[in-house]
């Protein structure tokens, strides 16, 4: 179980207390961190972001460069150049709107821009719907773009903060999308403390590209035309900075702590009574809520049943999440997502965890769940049944199927 | 232990910033207890569509994990306390987020609470709100569909009569100070405001709804199909072409099936086949088709089809021919062709007392003409509606149409019924 520290005293200021949805936390995080430019196009549930830093705009608290772009596309462009010439830019959308983008959210790592993207999770089209599924973010996770997935309103305003600090940081370099589950954090109000600017000062530099800016007195030209003597050394660079981001991540939440007080020891995933766990179900976003709330109720009839949330997906914590799991005697994986043909018919994240156990020590038997697609609940029946599988999986010692959906009308 | 789990129901676009200051107010007055809370709305939901049925919901707990045991189920399936801010809700919810039909009591707990604005008596919104299994209690706030927040809208106080009404009905979970403080410190409070929260306090009363109350039709739902039941590749059927009827000499058009809009609407057109002259505009312009043609080639609206949109009287150039009526005058879905076939002049008694009585001919969910809500809140006290309604019959035709005085305060005999009912009853 991640252990948070103990609030210190605060050292200038005091934070506010405000009861404001996830959305408008990032609002609040994106004022503290003194953003320069923002681009903006409508989609739900990303839309609530843009609009609450209309209204920090409007009401005069922050000032910073609103444009409105005329697609998802040109949105993700214009902030790629600000970024580029020295300014700390922040986009984001959903579903459909960021596959949209896709061409200008892919040339963005190689080019070493460090924006902040909020991904407000949405079902891809088509049907259309509004609905939570993870499969838009997980479209990049490939490209050398930094993937964290948030829970509450809380984690939303601090992890912006720390993407800014993660992403500029110039070991790294590297753009972060922040994902956060559409409806149950962007729409839901939840009491958020808020902290004083000298805080995010002190943690938070100003960004400096350094011989990286695009200036007159820095004559550079960005992205030219290259053959293939040249693509693989410019690869192996954005690996190397991915692998640089490992460490930073560390510093950066170490830092956080120092500073506010409060935040885990562990950057990379959530741990929830795992200590003792022989079930270890993990999954990622505010599907943490109905699978703790089932756990409580089966702890209390005796079942040692734990929860892992990851938080970051890129750069994804195999040897830490190996370590997490090594007593474990069955994992369940839920996914919000889907990857159809792939190995076992799991999703994602399941594969994920299987790929990064495979050269583990202890490798017990995981069994992928595919459930709240679309919007739809994760319910706690859902988590009790998922449970009740990996526990006949663990006294066979194997798992009957590789992947299982729940939650559908069979 | 205590926590409290409500839901605001109400009118998308209107009641938009009212359900969410409440909520809000329900989670920030709860805090100045100690306690921890999450406002938010039902995401399915369209708020931002005119007049479509929406919900938000407040869940407050004396502890974040009690909180969280309450929010684990991200819609709630059991409330404390349904709030309701547009009476026309009695007759049930069709959201967008929601298939089929929900009475407005049907998440209630056991001795939960059902809490309305309306101008109408209990007896009369009994007629609409379905009945129930379990008894459950019914608190009336007296004032109209408030829009109170939305946009240059006067301030009704609606949500601070409701907030102090609230901690009435739920002592043990929000104070009547905790609740003065949180409106104090509100965006949108004021002192004037938290006198209001105190009035609706003391005067607010509640009565018991046994399981024998209520109306008893069975509202109407239909079954989901099963992954393997639904078509491919994101097909559905269309609607198909109307048929003919009694012969030929009338059409019915073919509707969707499983999608009804009984309580989408918050009026309905009342039609006198009288003076129809068979222009056809309404037909034409409905954007929902809801007309039917009849044998005799008049145009009879469908209820089953209508939105309630009050394009027909716009477009209808007869005096009188189409009257927009608030829903709460009906208590049933009936063909107004079929009752006028009847008895014509039956049919007339029963047309003049809907469209000439002016308490439910004035508007629901909408403002006709500029400065009609200044003049409805100079004329008397909220809670009465704001007094003697200015001006009254809606749709762009309302200066061409006379508009005679309020016959009187309640609903009179239905002759569909036959039953009449003696004023406050």
């Amino acid at each position: 179980m991640a252990v948070l520290t103990k609030p210190t005293k605060p050292s200038a200021g005091e934070e506010q207390e405000l009861l404001i949805s996830g959305s408008e936390a990032v609002a609040e995080a994106l004022t503290l961190a003194d953003l320069d430019v923002v681009t903006a196009y409508p989609i739900r549930p990303y839309d609530t972001v843009m609009q609450a830093i209309a209204k920090k705009i409007a009401n005069g608290k922050l000032v910073a460069e609103y444009i409105v772009a005329e697609g998802e596309h040109s949105q993700f462009e214009i902030v790629k150049h600000a970024s580029t010439v020295g300014a700390r830019v922040f986009c984001g959308s959903s579903g459909v709107g960021w596959m949209y983008a896709m061409e200008a959210i892919t040339v963005t790592p190689a080019l070493r821009v460090p924006m902040v993207a909020l991904v407000g999770n949405r079902a891809l089209d088509d049907p259309g719907a509004f609905g939570v599924e993870h499969n838009d973010a997980l479209s990049v996770r490939d490209l050398g773009w930094l993937l964290v997935w948030i829970d509450t309103a809380q984690e939303a305003l601090d992890t912006t903060l720390i993407a800014y600090r993660v992403a500029e940081d110039r070991r790294v370099l590297l753009p972060v999308a922040i994902s956060a589950d559409g409806a149950f954090l962007t729409h839901s109000q939840a009491l958020t403390r808020v902290p004083p600017q000298e805080w995010v000062k002190k943690f938070l530099p100003p960004y400096d590209r350094g011989d990286l800016t695009l200036h007159p007195d820095n004559p550079i030209t960005v992205a030219p035309q290259v053959n293939e003597d040249w693509v693989i050394e410019i690869r192996r660079q954005n690996n190397a900075a991915t692998e640089r981001a490992y460490g930073v991540i560390e510093e950066a939440y170490a830092d956080f702590r120092k500073i506010f007080g409060r935040g885990p020891d562990n950057p990379w995933f959530e741990e929830y009574m795992t200590e003792d766990a022989e079930v270890i179900l993990i999954g990622m976003g505010t599907l943490s809520l109905p699978v703790k709330v089932a756990i409580r109720k089966m702890r209390e009839d005796g079942k040692k049943v734990g929860l892992i949330r990851l938080r970051w997906f890129r750069p994804f914590p195999y040897e830490r999440l190996a370590h997490a799991v090594r007593r474990a005697r069955v994992i369940g994986v839920i996914d919000r997502d889907y990857s159809f043909g792939s190995p076992f018919g799991s999703g994602v994240v399941a594969n994920e965890v299987r790929a990064a156990l495979y050269n583990a020590e202890h490798r017990p038997p995981l069994i992928g769940f595919i459930c709240g697609l679309g919007g739809r609940e994760v319910t706690l029946e859902d988590v009790h049944k998922a449970t009740d599988i990996c526990a006949a999986a663990a006294r066979a010692g194997r798992a009957e199927r590789g992947t299982y959906w729940l939650g559908v009308r069979e | 232990m205590a926590h409290l789990v409500c839901e605001v129901v109400y009118r998308g676009i209107f009641q938009k910033n009212l359900a969410s200051r409440i909520t809000r107010g329900i989670v920030l007055s709860a805090r100045k207890a100690g306690k921890w809370g999450i406002a938010f709305g039902r995401y399915g939901d369209s708020p931002q569509r005119n007049g479509i049925p929406a919900k938000d919901f407040a869940i407050v707990a004396d502890s974040h994990e009690e909180l969280e045991q309450h929010m684990a189920r991200y819609e709630p399936k059991e409330l404390h306390v349904t709030i309701c801010v547009d009476d026309t809700l009695s007759k049930g919810v069709e959201s967008w987020a929601w298939y089929g039909l929900q009475p407005i009591n049907r998440l209630l707990l056991p001795d939960g609470h059902l809490l309305m604005t309306s101008l109408q008596s209990p007896a009369a919104l009994l007629r609409d709100i379905h009945k129930k299994e379990t008894p459950y209690h019914l608190w009336i706030l007296p004032g109209q569909a408030s829009f109170s927040g939305l946009w240059v809208y006067k301030e009704d106080h609606t949500e601070a009569r409701i907030l102090g009404a609230l901690a009435k009905i739920e002592p043990q979970v929000l104070s009547l100070d905790a609740v003065a403080a949180a409106i104090r410190e509100a965006e949108w409070g004021s002192d004037l405001k938290v006198e209001s929260a105190r009035k609706a306090y003391e005067r607010i009363g509640g009565r018991r709804v046994e399981p024998t109350e209520g109306n008893p039709e069975v509202p109407y739902s239909f079954e989901m199909p099963k992954w393997w039941e639904m078509r491919e590749g994101l097909t559905i059927p269309s609607i198909p072409v109307g048929k003919p009827v009694e012969g030929g000499k009338g059409y019915r058009p073919e509707r969707n099936p499983y999608f009804k809009k009984y309580t989408t609407r918050t009026m309905r057109p009342v039609i006198d086949f009288d003076t129809c002259v068979k222009c056809t505009l309404c037909w034409i312009q409905c954007p929902d088709s809801c007309f039917d043609v009849t044998p005799d080639g008049l145009y009879d609206a469908n209820m089953e089809s209508c939105c309630g949109c009050g394009v027909c009287e716009a477009v209808c150039p007869v005096k009188d021919c189409i009257t927009m009526v608030n829903e709460s005058a009906f208590e049933d879905n009936q063909s107004q062709w079929g009752l006028w076939r009847q008895g014509k002049d039956a049919y007339q008694v029963w047309l003049r007392e809907k469209i000439q009585d002016r308490a439910t001919t004035v508007r629901s969910h909408g403002f006709r003409y500029r400065g009609q809500y200044e003049e409805e809140l100079a004329a008397g006290p909220l809670e009465t509606g704001g007094g003697a309604l200015a001006s009254g019959i809606p749709g762009e035709n309302a200066g061409r149409k006379g508009v005679a005085p309020p016959v009187r305060a309640e609903k009179a005999t239905s002759i569909v019924t036959g039953v009449p009912e003696a004023p406050g009853a």
